[in-house]
């Protein structure tokens, strides 16, 4: 069974993000650069699917500037087998409908029977990817998913997805994709090995032609990237707890009508 | 033609529409105003029933499309999307607006894609420049905003529950319904069962107007018990961070932050919490904060509103039954 595990390079949380000159992108020296965490548990659950079945293909694939090849490595690391880089300049100012084109180009092109994709990216948080992948594809798709199992002969994957007040079991016959959420598994860690091992593994870069793409206008753009208002600086109630408590929930009560 | 704004109805799968419903058709009619459009539901349930068609239009909607067939439940993308998508075609509305839900999160995405626009998803705020909308949404962790615009119509949207504030309802408002037909296209998913969580009798955490919260500074599972007292007087859902799930003292479903869920309640109250980036990244929009925590330096007080540097074992007790006496006035 072969397995396509779309990531996404982002900065580490808890970088600082500066908002650069032009005010619509960050400033993006300086920053520590991570595989977004939702991506790992998918890439996690796609290689755990290959363990047990004792066959497949895990391929990483990502968009984005060449540093973006890291990411790919700490993939390959873990255990992808191969790894695909959407590199192209067209792609370099793409709207998430832009990414979610390129990747479901990348599908028809490898043929996968499961596209496992993080629930959304912490940098952007747009969180629309995998369902637009398998909207462009006409898969069936179930986002936020805390268990995945196929079934033996490969045909299809029972999944628990993640709703208000529950879980929906879901049984789909596949090709499908799936978003992970956390709480599907625990991703391991690269070992020395892996790393080793990740050097000789093939990135191969495609380019937006390769997938018979053009250029598509901005769907969404953004007008201003702004740091966030601070907020006013709070009170500390000091004194004996018993008074302290007197006083906040007398100011929720009257100054701050919150209760 | 006037423009319609378009409001993805989230009900409670028993015919009825949930709140954050009210606060999408109440943004929505704020925006129709000074566009000089009209607001209208659409609604696709297995089951619709008068009294939530009347709350639709209490709410503010001019009119329901009420799209009602045993296959949109449960809610599946794959059938829900070229549902909409049709009526889009036929219609063709000026916004589509969602509720950031399990569902609808989705639905848009999948409805972005097949229409090929633009989504702005978990957006905050809206306002109009000249006729475009633009919408304000956090991104990186909570720590910038971004202001985005659509390159064209329908500019769809989903908006993040307790922040938009619902219109006040019109009593007695009736709507007028359509029904309209659709293909309804064959799935290849299937239920094989729904669990509910074991329900404690508290809120869902995105919906509730107040959260109490616990991090490490609660030493173990048990003693989430001290938080979920004060959250029973007060009507609260009860939250955990990151430091919390991770140690297993709460289920994955219950944490506050970037790898979570994010809030927005009109009152957070978080107990022992240090303040990390990625929490406050799940509830720095919340309108009023409240941190008790041992450590003064805790970045969490550079967010909160009110501050008390002590003991939670003794502050959470005090506060639970001093608002026990304050609401039983």
């Amino acid at each position: 069974m072969k397995i396509l595990v779309p990531v996404k390079q982002v900065p580490d949380t808890a970088t600082q993000v500066k908002v650069a000159g032009d005010g619509r992108r960050i400033e993006t020296a300086g920053i520590t650069w991570i595989v977004s965490p939702y991506d790992e548990f998918a890439l996690e659950e796609a290689l755990r699917i290959k363990e047990k079945r004792g066959e497949g293909e895990v391929v990483a694939v990502t968009l984005g500037p060449e540093r973006a090849k890291e990411a790919l490595r700490t993939c390959l690391a873990m255990g992808a087998d191969r790894a695909i880089h959407l590199l192209d300049p067209l792609w370099e100012q793409a709207d998430t409908l832009a990414v979610s084109r390129a990747l479901a180009g990348v599908v028809k092109q490898e043929g996968p029977q499961l596209v496992l994709a993080g629930r959304q990216a912490i940098d952007d948080d747009m969180g629309a990817v995998g369902a637009q992948v398998a909207e462009f594809l006409g898969w069936p798709c179930a986002s936020w998913i805390m268990e995945a199992t196929v079934s033996a002969d490969g045909a299809s994957v029972r999944v628990a997805r993640q709703v208000e007040g529950g879980l929906e079991i879901f049984d789909i016959r596949l090709p499908c994709v799936l978003s992970a959420q956390k709480g599907l598994n625990e991703p391991r860690y690269p070992t020395l090995k892996g790393i080793m091992g990740a050097k000789k593994k093939e990135i191969k870069d495609v380019r937006a032609a390769d997938l018979g793409l053009t250029a598509d206008g901005l769907q969404l753009s953004v007008v201003r990237l702004e740091s966030l208002p601070p907020r006013p600086p709070g009170r500390i109630l000091s004194g004996e707890a018993a008074v302290a408590v007197k006083e906040l929930v007398r100011a929720l009560r009257e100054d701050a009508k919150a209760i | 033609m006037t423009a319609a704004f378009w409001c993805i109805v989230e009900d409670d799968r028993a015919g009825r529409p949930k709140k954050v419903t009210a606060e999408v058709l109440g943004e929505a009619t704020r925006l129709a105003r000074q566009a000089g459009g009209q607001v209208e539901a659409v609604w696709l349930t297995d089951k619709a029933t008068e009294d939530g068609l009347k709350q639709l239009a209490e709410w503010g909607a001019a009119r329901v499309w009420l799209l009602e067939d045993p296959a949109f439940t449960p809610y599946r993308g794959e059938v829900w999307a070229p549902a909409v998508a049709e009526l889009v075609g036929k219609e063709t509305p000026r916004a589509i607006f969602g509720a950031v839900t399990s569902r609808q999160r989705e639905l848009l995405a999948r409805l972005a894609a097949r229409l090929g626009v633009g989504l702005s998803a978990d957006s905050v705020a809206f306002h109009l420049e000249d006729g475009e909308l633009i919408a304000t949404r956090p991104v990186y962790a909570g720590k910038l905003l971004s202001r985005a615009g659509w390159a064209r119509t329908p500019w769809l949207a989903t908006l993040r529950p307790n922040v938009f504030k619902g219109e006040n309802p019109k009593p007695g408002a009736s709507p007028q319904v359509e029904r309209p037909p659709v293909a309804i296209a064959t799935g290849r998913m299937a239920l094989v069962e729904r669990k509910e969580e074991v329900s404690m009798g508290l809120p869902e955490l995105t919906e509730a107007d107040i959260v109490v919260s616990g991090g490490r500074g609660l030493k173990g599972p048990e003693n989430f018990s001290v938080l979920e007292e004060l959250a029973k007087v007060l009507g609260a859902a009860v939250g955990a961070s990151r430091a919390a799930v991770d140690a297993g003292w709460r289920p994955h479903r219950f944490q506050i932050g970037q790898t979570g869920r994010t809030i927005s309640p009109k009152l957070y109250l978080g107990f022992g919490i240090s303040g990390a980036i990625q929490h406050l990244a799940g509830m720095r929009t919340s309108k009023i904060i409240v941190a008790v925590n041992k450590d003064p330096d805790a970045p969490i007080f550079k967010v909160a509103d009110y501050g008390i540097v002590g003991d939670l074992f003794e502050v959470a007790p005090l506060l639970t039954h001093e608002f026990k006496r304050l609401l039983e006035k």
